[in-house]
């Protein structure tokens, strides 16, 4: 049954994957603009020195001068090949430099995600085992808050309070955490800390109400009658159970961490695919633009198809919609 | 009788015996839930700062005052002044137009295309279902703010770009929503009475089932404000959304950043005017769930 279900699921990226494609190519043709001189970088004023002659080299040499979906085929080609054209601003391959970007990404997002579930887990747990007490209100008035707060500007208040005023922890840098571990924590704190909250906000809510759906059924009222001390019922029963379903809001989130990093990135000047991103943008470096963006929408699909048939592997009641 | 009281909703009305209107039914529902109250009541005076901001802004937001920068909230102004020494407050006011507008018409975009496209892939099923659902799932496949990146990187910020990369980024949202509504409406006996009575298949599926698929779209369109708002700051806080001088509460965070040990205060109010309108649509949102129960239609 799993087997089918992943091959089926499989079946139905495919043409996802094709459109994603299809629309990371078309992304740099809907730039206003002469998409020659776009891709090559060059601007309005550069372009009075080019001759007709070099602007149909140019032009061949992107292979611009072919009907739109031979473009777009030869475009696909490289990208499965792995060649992903070079950067205009520093002429490097693209792909070196995304992969060189990309343990940054995951080393943030790792921290993050167990910041996050560091949060969520014991709030959503003891919010529901302590439902409509104080306790509660403080997690749920968390999560409700921690949802509505734009994660940049929670960025810049801890960068007003811990590095500014307390001088506690550094705003910008970055280091590897294989090569300086206390000095990547240090500098991952608070873009871990900005990114974790960001994810446990929702995760609470979802721990705490999950909690509360198993805190009612008959095999907790069991294990209570049994006599089973409380911490074994909600830790190894509820818990149990209420984390299968969270497993799905968790991937969502990470695949987010790993795709939405963009501001974090940019604003804690960590060297990751969000701010090369963002560089590449303000750079007018469309090369750049355009494999970061794959890159990301890549990660994402793949990892929301990992956590649905995660969720269906741990739960095998879950239907296929 | 006519068709109209023949569907559901119309009938669940009357089988509680409730003879006033479904939309009062709501207040009443919305005015014992205090937490979606209080959201009613913050969106409610955002929308009133965005409508009356020439009257009840105490500055005019644009004009420059560079003895006065970055000061601290006065009787003069109330939440201080950015580093051209604006008046952060009418500033603020003035925000919520910039905010409710793009909000507004990219909420307005995605329901516009969201909503038909959802419709028709959930009644008519088959190959034309998988088609528009796949390219729904395309569109999902970016990451939220990331799809709103490339596009206004691409086609540049301004009004409507800003409604065109956030609106596209709601349609499969949307669609999702209004898909399984109409999923769980078609096999109901009333579309066969229509269907009996010789009805078109577009008279159907527009006049009678997509109405009754209202609720769950109405949360969703209330959260989807809430993700418009925050989208256009973070847009803006990027330097990709509206071009200064206009007052954007994104845009006037990225415009004290570099001011931060100088007057923390001039990031600290646009920031909680963000969060609170965003926690305002985000208990309202809850608030309608709570009276629509859609667990059914829930993805």
């Amino acid at each position: 049954m799993l087997a089918r279900y992943v091959v089926r699921r499989i079946l139905q990226l495919i043409p996802v994957l094709v459109l994603v494609s299809l629309a990371v190519f078309l992304l740099v043709r809907v730039i206003p603009g002469d998409p020659v001189l776009v891709m090559m970088g060059i601007d309005q004023d550069e372009r009075a020195r080019i001759t007709p002659e070099q602007y149909r080299v140019l032009q061949h040499q992107i292979g611009l001068d072919r009907p739109i979906y031979v473009q777009y085929l030869n475009w696909a080609d490289k990208i499965v090949h792995g060649d992903f054209g070079l950067s205009l601003a520093t002429r490097r391959p693209i792909v070196e430099i995304i992969f060189e970007r990309y343990p940054a990404t995951l080393y943030l997002a790792a921290t993050a995600l167990l910041v996050g579930l560091a949060i969520a887990i014991p709030a959503g747990v003891i919010a529901a085992v302590k439902q409509n007490t104080k306790i509660d209100y403080a997690a749920m008035g968390f999560a409700l808050w921690g949802v509505a707060m734009p994660d940049f500007w929670l960025a810049l208040m801890l960068i007003v309070l811990f590095s500014l005023k307390l001088g506690w922890l550094p705003s910008i840098g970055y280091a590897s955490p294989f090569d300086n571990a206390g000095l990547f924590l240090q500098h991952a704190c608070l873009p871990a800390i900005v990114m974790g909250t960001e994810l446990a906000a929702p995760l609470t809510r979802y721990v705490r109400a999950e909690m509360l759906d198993q805190l009612r059924q008959d095999y907790v009222r069991t294990a209570w009658a049994k006599g089973l001390p409380s911490r074994m019922v909600i830790v190894k029963h509820a818990l149990r159970n209420s984390l299968i379903a969270a497993v799905t809001v968790v991937g969502l989130q990470t695949a987010r961490l790993l795709g939405g990093a963009t501001i974090i990135e940019t604003i804690f000047s960590w060297p990751g695919v969000g701010r090369l991103l963002i560089d590449g943008i303000y750079q007018r470096d469309y090369p750049i633009v355009q494999g970061a963006v794959l890159l990301i929408a890549v990660t994402y699909v793949f990892i929301n198809l990992i956590v649905d048939i995660f969720y269906k592997w741990l739960d095998p009641r879950i239907k296929l919609e | 009788m006519s068709q109209e009281t023949l569907t559901p909703a119309v009938l669940t009305v009357t089988e509680k015996g409730v003879s006033t209107s479904r939309f009062v039914d709501a207040l009443r529902v919305i005015a014992r839930n205090r937490l979606a109250l209080l959201g009613l009541f913050i969106v409610s005076v955002g929308i009133f700062a965005a409508i009356l901001a020439p009257w009840i802004s105490t500055h005019d937001p644009y004009e420059i005052n560079i003895a006065g920068r970055l000061q601290a909230p006065s009787a003069q102004h109330w939440l201080g002044t950015d580093f051209l020494g604006r008046d952060t407050y009418s500033r603020i006011v003035f925000g919520a137009r910039t905010a409710f507008i793009i909000a507004a018409g990219a909420v307005f975009l995605g329901a516009l295309f969201g909503v038909p496209l959802g419709a028709i892939a959930g009644f008519r099923g088959r190959w034309i279902d998988s088609t528009i659902m796949r390219f729904m799932d395309a569109i999902m496949a970016f990451p939220g703010r990331l799809l709103a990146i490339a596009l206004v990187a691409s086609a540049g910020g301004g009004f409507t770009s800003l409604f065109i990369a956030l609106g596209l980024g709601a349609i499969p949202s949307n669609a999702r929503i209004v898909r399984s509504a109409v999923l769980a409406q078609k096999e109901r006996e009333y579309v066969e009475a229509a269907r009996m009575s010789g009805e078109s298949d577009f008279g159907i599926l527009f006049l009678q089932v997509l109405p009754n698929c209202l609720s769950p779209l109405l949360v969703r369109l209330s959260l989807e404000f809430a993700h418009a708002i925050l989208a256009e700051s973070s847009l803006s806080f990027l330097g990709l959304g509206l071009p200064p001088p206009t007052p954007s509460w994104g845009l006037m965070l990225k415009e004290v950043t570099p001011f931060l040990q100088l007057q923390p205060l001039a990031a600290f109010f646009p920031g909680l005017t963000i969060s609170l309108i965003i926690l305002g649509f985000n208990l309202l949102g809850d608030g309608l769930r709570d009276i629509f129960d859609p667990r059914q239609y829930e993805r």
